[in-house]
């Protein structure tokens, strides 16, 4: 099936003129390919993931979700802020994407509950999202990706606002899950090491308009150990991703000011 | 600890209110006993009390709550089911918002039983002129608190739902309508408050019922007990709907981090 995007272009209407938040944007992406992709902040990452989910519509190119006739494929996006509903228990929030599907209220919590347990929330079935903590919650709105069986999985800095500690855990719950349900992921993040861990491959964005700077592929067997990560292939390709960012986010800097 | 939430500390606190209420009471007591103050304006508490017990006999008062009630739950649930409507297609519609408003903001600041004759001359003297301006009275609080519930709601939700496939309905019974709940609580509980002050106030001018009336024929009668009777029951009443939305509250909106009343 795959997912490849053809020369996407994104522009906004704002009150200084219109704005062009991704030019000319390319990218092939496999069957259960996990590729990450890395940019400074504002070069439209989110913008393309939206995009990819339908949410928003290109200016100009098209997205093809190859085999996957009859328009877009299943896909589930996961945010930084969860986005799980307030109003709902865990249970129902999980089940969700099932309900929509049209799945019965008994079968989708039935299913909803397996993944519940797989993410180790078991206790806080019912709970409410208030009654979480940030980490616990983040677990919920990965179990609710997963559990609708989404052939893309766009995540959008899922862990940015996590500690450190609760990061790695939960980095390392992503992989065994996604090593289960293998699907396309599309991982956002600005967090270079955080890319070169989870992914298959980092695309390295510029500054705004967003462009693909760079697909770097990411050699390291599955599955991995988030915690060895100063062996020398994983410095290499940070440096050099690091290298690609930083004249980007001088540039950014100095039209700031 | 969060910054308005009540420590847990000094539980004794929560007696102390109740009990200055009693030695409040108590002091009015006495001094009316004594004959300190005249008890043509200020009636003993004990006096009060069992002129409501008196009151309340022969079935009378209960016809004139009953009255008082029918009349401000009419006009709460068609103003307040007019203001749900408008509230949450204002509040889902921008086009809707940005034509109503106008007149929205120009009609809410009147003082709405300042339209009540005019109300009169149009429909003429009756129940359905009482009703209509209760049901106005109770139509702004439910209208702004539903379209402000409505507005709250963080556009990622409607992403969230919009992405696993809901369709507009699905959208509306599973975002919008739980999203903005708590909010027309609130709505409800400050149109009924609005209704049951315009219902008294409504009956005080031209009831032949209700305990406005009673309350206007206690003063013509310069029957004070009386007077202070039917405000301690109209009081009762409206701590009764408060508490009813209060109930309503935490069975509806069980997610809402619990306050303090």
């Amino acid at each position: 099936m795959g997912l490849s995007c053809r020369n996407l272009h994104f522009t906004f209407p704002s009150r200084t003129g219109d704005v062009s938040a991704l030019e000319d944007v390319s990218l092939d992406i496999l069957d259960n390919e996990f590729v990450c992709i890395v940019g400074p902040s504002g070069c439209g990452k989110t913008t393309l993931l939206k995009l990819m989910a339908g949410l928003l519509r290109p200016t100009a190119g098209e997205i093809d979700f190859g085999t996957a006739k009859n328009g877009r494929p299943r896909n589930a996006l996961a945010f930084q802020e969860h986005g799980l509903f307030p109003w709902m228990s865990v249970l129902d929030n999980v089940a969700f994407g099932l309900r929509m599907q049209g799945a019965s209220r008994k079968a989708s919590h039935e299913r909803a509950a397996a993944f519940i347990d797989q993410v180790g929330l078991t206790r806080f079935t019912r709970s409410y999202p208030h009654e979480l903590s940030v980490g616990m919650r983040q677990r919920a709105s990965i179990a609710r990706a997963f559990v609708a069986d989404p052939e893309v999985l766009l995540m959008d800095e899922p862990f940015g606002s996590l500690d450190a500690l609760t990061k790695l855990v939960l980095q390392e719950e992503l992989l065994r899950i996604w090593s289960e349900h293998r699907k396309l992921v599309v991982y956002i993040t600005h967090d270079i090491e955080e890319a070169v861990l989870l992914g298959d491959r980092v695309l390295v964005m510029s500054g705004r308009p967003g462009r693909i700077l760079e697909g770097i592929p990411i050699p390291l067997p599955r599955p991995r150990d988030l915690l060895d990560r100063e062996q020398p292939e994983i410095v290499k390709i940070k440096t050099r991703i690091w290298k690609l960012l930083e004249s980007e986010v001088r540039m950014i800097a100095r039209r700031a000011t | 600890m969060k910054p308005n939430g009540d420590s847990p500390q000094r539980p004794w606190l929560r007696f102390v209110a109740p009990a200055l209420a009693l030695v409040g009471l108590a002091v009015w007591e006495l001094q009316a006993r004594r004959g300190a103050i005249s008890t043509l304006f200020f009636p003993a508490p004990s006096v009060i009390l069992s002129t409501v017990v008196e009151m309340s006999r022969g079935g009378k008062l209960a016809t004139d709550v009953g009255v008082t009630v029918l009349q401000l739950l009419a006009g709460f649930v068609l103003g307040g089911s007019a203001g749900l409507v408008l509230g949450m297609f204002m509040g889902w519609s921008q086009t809707a918002r940005r034509i109503l408003d106008p007149f929205v903001a120009a009609a809410h600041p009147v003082p709405k039983i300042s339209t009540f004759p005019l109300i009169l001359l149009i429909f003429g003297i009756g129940i359905f002129s009482r009703t209509l301006v209760v049901a106005i009275s109770a139509f702004f609080p439910m209208l702004l608190n539903t379209m402000a519930g409505v507005r709250q709601i963080s556009p990622i939700y409607y992403e969230v739902a919009k992405n696993y496939g809901a369709t507009s309905g699905q959208v509306f019974t599973r975002v919008v309508l739980p999203g903005s709940l708590p909010l027309v609580l609130t709505g409800a509980r400050l149109a009924l408050n609005r209704a049951l002050s315009i219902t008294i106030a409504v009956e005080l001018l031209m009831g032949e019922n209700g305990l406005g009336t009673l309350i206007w024929y206690s003063w013509e009668t310069l029957r004070v007990e009386d007077l202070y009777a039917t405000i301690l029951v109209v009081s009762v009443l409206g701590i009764g709907f408060r508490w009813a939305i209060a109930l309503a509250t935490e069975r509806l909106t069980p997610w809402q981090v619990e306050r303090s009343a």
